[in-house]
């Protein structure tokens, strides 16, 4: 039988069991859709993380105090070790060819209030260079001066929703500000922005780095981070800045250095690995699709079980039966594919329109593996009605005679 | 053209085996025109499946066109029988979703002839059996004369040489049968081996060769 009067025999059994047919192409259609559909959400995820970290624009190094041993586990982030992270060593790590910008950073939460109003917010003791480290930019008034370097001045950059909180709509620059038992005068608000590395930083307190040193009384730091040269090997920095901690511990290495690129190598890998496991998740839904092809297909068979006989009467083999039913499934599955990827792009193309924030959209491998499961699936689940019915005896089939 | 010697076959119904066929011998020649009579589970169908490669037997030999079909493969049989042997049924055994057209044209399908002999093909035998203005009817909107016409064509579209008719009438009223039976006859007399199965004493009188068969065996065999 030809491949074209297969498909138009098969066409004129679908066209005969309409609602049949519609049916199983919905299953199917459902079911790579939503395979689509779900991986362009982990998808999504991914380059809306991989963006996020774009957007910093810079090639930013991060100094933990702690080691994590080769034994693995994760960097302490919270942790304490013997030896502190200070404000010197930071500064030392200027010297190092390739740093553009050091910004050490203490960090705690402290109370602050205007008159009665008071809030509890996590507190960053830095100096100019976190501005630049962090690209951010202040809305009205100046960034820390110059001298916070050094200097505990008593000055302070509000986040944009601290600083509605306690001034509402008045003005906040040149007013003094509370915290925890000192008084500091607001040099200025900081610039809308939405969160970042996991830091909501219109809900923060900006203040010199000597000055947090004081309020939290430990010299210790919280991280550093610096920006380095976008020709600068970022690995040797990384040995180099090791190496210049280690000199200053007194030949302990005790610090763990982190580069944007590998927390971002981290997020891809993790946002994959849930991309994959939705997509396995999502196939479900074809195999069960499958497993309906399987009934109705049984259903089918012994249905027509004359029509078998007479076919085989005027000379089919039991290979060409078997061919006819494979094919009518196969046929089934490819209508039910396009009619899925179809529905699953439109729909990705209506939210992208709602959404355009959201990057929206299906990994490559998305499509070729719905579609590869959607006919592994449909095929598997023919191979049983379709030897059942080319292993019909076609005397007793043409008697429509149930075996 | 068929020769059959020692044909057994035994059926198993629940626990009793049936003895379908008990050593038949028989042969045909080409252009003969039988008749195989006899009572219900006498084993005329059987008989017929088994000349027309439906059937095997569990032992004894079938010869067709001297060749020997009990070792054939399954496929080399369905090709054999494709080729060589039309079939025409009680109940006509059209396919409702195709048209009269489409059920003449499903042999060359199978066989998968080019589209332009196939179309020459059906509107030749479409023409043979009187049905060319309803070509494009569906089984549903034709009488049974003209369905048993339809089958028919489709067992003469591969130009066989053996027609094998189980009952051809017998869902059919007088005129229609008789239309039938003209048409199959005219078909005969063109050279096609033809075996009818009947229960219609008219009928088998009209063959040229009476078969009789009783429990399985061939009681009489009249010229």
């Amino acid at each position: 039988m030809k491949l074209v009067d297969q498909i138009s025999f098969n066409w004129q059994i679908f066209q005969r069991h309409g609602l049949r047919t519609f049916l199983l192409l919905l299953a199917v259609g459902i079911g790579v859709a939503s395979v689509i559909l779900l991986t362009s959400l982990g998808e999504g995820a991914r380059r809306y993380v991989d963006r996020e970290f774009s957007a910093l624009g810079n090639r930013v190094l991060i100094v933990l105090p702690g080691c994590s041993e080769t034994s693995g586990g994760a960097p302490p982030i919270y942790g304490s070790v013997p030896r502190d992270l200070t404000l010197e060593d930071a500064y030392t790590l200027e010297k190092i060819p390739g740093v553009l910008a050091v910004a050490p950073i203490v960090a705690g939460t402290t109370t602050v209030a205007v008159d009665s109003r008071s809030r509890e917010v996590i507190t960053l003791g830095s100096n100019q260079s976190f501005f630049t480290v962090r690209k951010l930019a202040v809305g009205a008034g100046q960034i820390l001066p110059a001298r916070t370097r050094e200097d505990a001045m008593a000055v302070c950059v509000l986040g944009v929703k601290l600083k509605r909180e306690l001034f509402g709509n008045a003005r906040a620059l040149g007013e003094w500000v509370r915290v925890g038992d000192r008084r500091m005068r607001v040099v200025s608000v900081l610039e809308e922005r939405g969160e970042s590395l996991g830091l909501d930083m219109r809900d923060i307190l900006l203040i010199p780095v000597r000055t947090a040193e004081q309020l939290f009384n430990s010299p210790s730091l919280f991280r550093i981070m610096l920006d380095i040269a976008p020709s600068a090997d970022s690995d040797l920095i990384q040995t180099k800045i090791k190496a210049v901690i280690t000199e200053r511990h007194e030949g302990e290495e005790d610090v763990t250095v982190i580069s944007q690129d590998s927390m971002l190598a981290a997020f891809n890998s993790i946002l994959t690995t849930l991309t994959l496991v939705i997509a396995a998740i999502a196939s479900i839904s074809l195999l069960v699709a499958g497993i309906l092809i399987m009934n109705i297909s049984l259903i089918s068979v012994s249905q027509r079980r004359k029509e078998i006989g007479l076919l085989e009467a005027i000379g089919a083999s039991s290979r060409q039966i078997r061919q006819l039913f494979l094919g009518e499934s196969l046929l089934l599955v490819s209508l039910g594919s396009v009619a899925g990827i179809l529905f699953a792009y439109s729909l990705i193309a209506f939210f992208s329109s709602l959404w355009p924030s959201f990057p929206l959209m299906p990994p490559l491998w998305a499509v070729p593996a719905a579609v590869g499961v959607a006919f592994f699936s449909g095929l598997t689940f023919s191979i049983v009605p379709a030897k059942r019915a080319a292993g019909l005896d076609p005397v007793l089939a043409l008697r429509g005679v149930q075996e | 053209m068929i020769k059959l010697t020692s044909i057994n076959k035994t059926y198993q119904i629940g626990d009793t085996p049936l003895r379908a066929l008990r050593d038949v011998s028989l042969n045909i020649d080409s252009g003969e025109y039988l008749s195989v009579m006899g009572p219900s589970g006498s084993g005329k169908s059987t008989l017929l499946n088994m000349i027309g490669l439906l059937d095997r037997p569990d032992s004894g030999s079938y010869l067709f066109d001297n060749v020997a079909t009990e070792a054939l493969k399954e496929e080399r049989r369905a090709r054999l029988r494709g080729e060589n042997i039309g079939f025409i049924f009680q109940s006509f055994h059209l396919i409702n979703r195709l048209t009269a057209f489409e059920n003449v044209e499903l042999p060359l399908i199978l066989t998968e002839q080019p589209i332009k002999s196939r179309r020459q093909a059906v509107a030749e035998v479409l023409d043979m059996v009187g049905l060319s203005a309803r070509a494009s009817h569906k089984p549903n909107q034709l009488s049974g004369g003209q369905l048993q016409r339809v089958a028919i064509a489709r067992a003469i579209v591969m130009r066989p040489r053996l027609l094998l008719a189980d009952e051809p009438t017998g869902n059919l009223d007088s005129a229609s049968g008789s239309e039938v039976i003209e048409v199959i006859e005219r078909l005969n007399r063109d050279g096609i081996t033809l075996v009818v199965v009947t229960h219609d004493q008219n009928l088998g009188d009209r063959a040229t060769r009476h078969i009789r068969m009783v429990d399985g065996q061939i009681d009489s065999d009249q010229r």
